[in-house]
């Protein structure tokens, strides 16, 4: 399986962003994405995700489901954590893990995804009265609960502690490992085992 | 299947736990009404001629009040980039909002109708008439009320210009509705009004959700 993108040529606002953007990404390995702020990584992995339609060029995954769109086979986590205020841990990740998964082997994957991040003791607590690396790390819980080939993450260490992006490193180093993909935006230098580094300031892809 | 329910379960659960919405909703209803005597002054007879049409006009815009939210809160967390790359079509998932509004808003209010009768003197015939009417025609208010509320997600205090969307929509439902309760007392004109009210609510239930989606895919980008 293999993530690729083919001459990506992408708009914001009436700035082309990104132009003539090729890489491939293959199963058991991570791209990082670096470059200065604006430089067009989350522009890049939203157009991945399927959220924005690039003005030339396509993404496709080969070796994917064929009936499913990229986004279908993929997690995205943005900025944002998509977590629900009022409900608490465990509720939170049993619902994506219900959504995305059809709920198979409920208890066990959630179980393991809140233990993985070390949400564990936290997971009859309303997820509002969690602080900001926290509701980050139910965040990234997701990821585990229901399980997709693809990981698009966007600043996935932030507001995490040191401990926290370790747990996040050994999560990304176990899908790639089990033959997932991962494309990171990241500042941070991550121990990922098999990663490559795409600076989107120079747009190369070192081989 | 199990995706759509496990989104209407969670829904309805964050609408109960919050409480704002459906409280909201209720006392505008209760204080819209209530003031209507008060303006209008204590002639029973006039109450009760126009109470249909008060009913129905207050309870559209205490539905009004809280439709805003549909989105705009799973837009704010990023719940909604997430839902998007879920098994279930986008039309399905607006669908399945729009229905959880429905259970904790339009059943709410089409409960309290009757209740807010007797404040109107309200015809003891009419009643049942009311409450099915409001609860067949509430399905449309959410369900129209979901294309405006798609719409206007990302707009700043955009809840004005969601009711200048929103409201002309509800005229047929507005008509058929008042037609429907005003008609209760003679046999003829009750069933052609209600069940065109229903095949309005039948026709949003459709229809909604494909506006709704497309307005999503707009923004997501």
């Amino acid at each position: 399986m293999q993530l690729i993108a083919e001459d990506l040529a992408i708009d914001r606002g009436a700035r082309r962003v990104i132009d003539g953007l090729s890489f491939a990404v293959k199963a058991g390995e991570a791209l990082l994405l670096t470059g200065a702020n604006g430089a067009g990584k989350t522009t890049l992995l939203r157009t991945l995700a399927g959220y924005i339609r690039p003005f030339r060029g396509r993404v496709r995954l080969e070796g994917g489901d064929d009936e499913l769109t990229v986004a279908e086979q993929a997690h995205v986590v943005g900025h944002t954590n998509a977590v629900k205020l009022s409900l608490s841990v465990a509720e939170n990740a049993a619902f994506w893990n219900a959504y995305l998964d059809s709920g198979e082997d409920a208890e066990l994957r959630v179980g393991t995804a809140l233990r993985h991040f070390g949400l564990e003791d936290l997971s009859e607590f309303p997820a509002a009265y969690l602080s900001a690396g926290q509701k980050r790390r139910l965040g990234l819980a997701r990821l585990l609960v229901a399980r997709r080939p693809v990981w698009l993450l966007d600043e996935p260490t932030a507001s995490l502690d040191t401990a926290s992006s370790e747990r996040l490193v050994a999560a990304v180093n176990d899908h790639t490992n089990s033959g997932g993909l991962a494309v990171i935006a990241t500042h941070l230098p991550l121990a990922l085992e098999r990663a490559r580094t795409l600076n989107l300031a120079a747009q190369k892809v070192p081989a | 299947m199990k995706s759509f329910w496990a989104l209407l379960h969670r829904d309805v659960t964050l609408a109960i736990r919050e409480g704002g919405a459906i409280g909201t909703a209720l006392g505008f209803f209760l204080v819209v009404v209530s003031l209507m005597p008060l303006g209008l002054g204590p002639d029973l007879n006039l109450l009760s001629r126009i109470a249909a049409g008060i009913l129905w006009i207050a309870l559209l815009l205490a539905a009004l009040l809280s439709l805003n939210r549909i989105f705009e809160a799973d837009h704010e967390d990023g719940t909604l980039d997430v839902l998007a790359t879920g098994p279930l079509p986008l039309e399905l998932v607006t669908a399945a909002k729009s229905l959880a509004h429905w259970v904790t808003t339009g059943i709410p209010l089409a409960i309290m109708a009757p209740v807010l009768g007797i404040l109107l003197n309200l015809d003891l015939a009419a009643y049942p008439i009311l409450v099915a009417t409001t609860l067949v025609g509430t399905p449309a208010v959410s369900f129209l009320g979901a294309i405006g509320a798609a719409l206007t997600m990302k707009t700043r205090r955009g809840g004005l210009l969601l009711a200048l969307i929103v409201l002309p929509l509800y005229v047929p439902t507005l008509i058929f509705g008042i037609s429907a309760v005003s008609a209760g007392a003679g046999p003829t004109g009750l069933a052609a009004s209600f069940l065109i009210l229903a095949a309005i609510s039948l026709v949003t239930i459709v229809l909604g959700p494909l506006a709704a989606a497309a307005a999503l895919k707009v923004h997501l980008q």
